[in-house]
């Protein structure tokens, strides 16, 4: 088997082409004008630009109200599930991890349609509602998969040298879940930010998110700005990627 | 008392989730174009759906079977293509290992309007005409990652020593690779491959991207294209019913199946 390494290489090969080279791409089109000439004026277009930015604060604004209410609405769901005092049926968990596997934008036209002939106006409010309804089986998912992993015993040696059982659940139960917590801000929170479809069906295109003026621009063959925008949101990306891992590793490191 | 609570937050919390997709399927039931109202119980849209006899003339039809080729091919192409990558990462040592890690790792975290948009610009540079062949190319990059995370592990716990054995015992090395290697990863490679084909079927900004202007639908940006017409094709009713209902029913399959096995364990 030693030698098989080389087996890598066609995939190698492939992500290169597929993976590495489009993302370059998105830097050079960021940097150049339509003539191909380097310019800063895509980057600086946006930071000048008050409907992009206001645009771009909205979206991050929504993505922290979604991935708050992901997590005051999921965590207790995903509590209850692992606690098999409360919870002993298998249905009920895979209720919940079901909607992760249909269609969003089917889910989400339906719930449009649902506050359509419900006579609810479309506005932020059924935005968040219906990220909230997107979103939060990839919050409580990743929370019940660690809580079911957890060792009981941290818990019931709190008990037995005398914590309440609010003692426990916040200095205990709760720390030892942040990694779950974690990725599933990481599963909502990009996602939120980046989405498209969902922001206009769920608005009737009355509120746009950072994802549809990225959309747009690719649309209308502004490929330079789209790509700056583009651009703008793997930065954003790599922090929140990089703050998530330091903290993971943290809160592992911790442990042990 | 706390459990009755409990009880009323989970149903609640899950009656709120089903409500639009209930909704849906209750009037799917009725022919009233318009939806919301209720014009008596009547199986027409499903019937419409199956005949293709409905006013798209059958676009519904072929972008469902468009959606399942080619989440059929890609997940196909990547489970091939990751498990041999697998195999070959699994051998790596060191900054070899770490750089296929990362790379892996990519497309992964990438939300899905970076991938399309930073596809399409690919396709772009490259002069490729954008239709079938991209679509399938994009869906088979964003899926392979999820094959090579599935095999990996197979391969770890895997006991080195039966591969040599078969090479010591006068197999060939690819004897001892389809009649021991494989069978080993098979439980990878199956799950890598629903995984696939799961995320190939739900994704919708990839396929925007990189579909060109041939127009090629996929169920997704099918859906798209007819909400922002205005007015919702009443066939997808039935068709949104029928997709709940099967995901429901594998599922149920695949929850009694492990709950067996678990038991037999």
């Amino acid at each position: 088997m030693i030698k098989r390494s080389y087996w890598s290489l066609p995939y190698f090969i492939f992500m290169v082409v597929f993976v590495v080279l489009p993302l370059i791409l998105i830097v050079l089109y960021a940097f150049q004008d339509g003539n191909g000439h380097f310019t800063l004026s895509n980057v600086t277009r946006f930071f000048t630009d008050s409907d992009s930015l206001s645009t771009f604060a909205l979206s991050i604004e929504v993505a922290i109200e979604n991935t708050l209410i992901c997590i005051l609405l999921g965590y207790p769901a995903a509590w209850i599930l692992s606690n098999k005092q409360l919870n002993r049926s298998a249905v009920t968990v895979m209720l919940f991890i079901m909607p992760m596997w249909i269609n969003a934008l089917m889910r989400t036209l339906a719930t449009a349609e649902l506050f359509n002939v419900l006579g609810v106006t479309l506005g932020k409010g059924t935005l968040l509602f219906g990220m909230v309804y997107d979103y939060i089986p990839f919050m409580i998912y990743p929370i019940y998969n660690t809580l079911m992993k957890m060792d009981k015993s941290y818990a019931e040696a709190a008990e037995d040298l005398g914590a309440n059982p609010w003692t426990v659940f916040w200095k205990v139960t709760v720390p030892l879940s942040m990694p779950g917590v974690m990725s599933g801000v990481l599963m909502v929170f990009m996602p939120t930010v980046s989405t498209f479809a969902i922001s206009e069906f769920l608005t009737n295109n009355k509120i746009k998110l950072f994802g549809t003026i990225i959309q747009e621009n690719i649309n209308s063959s502004m490929w330079n700005y789209g790509a700056a925008l583009a651009f703008i949101m793997l930065i954003i990306i790599g922090i929140t990627s990089l703050i998530g891992e330091g903290k993971q590793s943290e809160t592992e490191g911790g442990l042990i | 008392m706390k459990k009755l609570f409990a009880q009323i937050y989970i149903w609640l919390l899950l009656a709120l989730l089903y409500a639009p997709l209930v909704f849906i399927a209750i009037f799917s039931f009725t022919e009233s174009r318009v939806l919301g109202n209720w014009t008596g119980f009547s199986t027409k849209l499903y019937g419409n759906l199956f005949t293709g006899g409905m006013n798209g003339g059958g676009a519904l039809l072929s972008a469902v079977e468009n959606t399942l080729i080619i989440a059929l091919i890609a997940a196909a192409v990547s489970t091939l293509l990751g498990t041999i990558a697998a195999i070959g990462i699994y051998n790596l040592r060191g900054r070899k290992k770490q750089t296929m890690q990362f790379l892996n790792n990519i497309p992964m975290i990438n939300p899905d309007i970076i991938t399309g948009v930073s596809l399409f610009l690919l396709f772009v540079f490259l002069g490729f005409s954008q239709g079938y062949v991209t679509v399938v190319l994009a869906h088979i990059t964003f899926c392979t990652p999820y094959v090579v995370l599935n095999v990996m592990p197979k391969l770890s716990q895997m006991n080195p020593n039966i591969y040599e054995a078969a090479l010591d015992l006068g197999a060939t090395p690819s004897q001892a690779l389809w009649k021991v290697l494989v069978p080993e990863l098979r439980p990878g490679m199956i799950s890598g491959f629903i995984l696939a084909f799961t995320m190939s079927l739900d994704d919708f900004a990839v396929t925007f991207f990189t579909r060109g202007t041939i127009g090629l639908d996929t169920l997704s940006t099918y859906i798209y294209t007819d909400a922002r017409k205005g007015g919702l094709t009443p066939e997808l009713r039935p068709l949104m019913t029928l997709i709940f209902l099967i995901v429901l029913i594998l599922l149920i399959v695949i929850n009694i199946r492990a709950e067996k096995a678990s038991k037999k364990a």
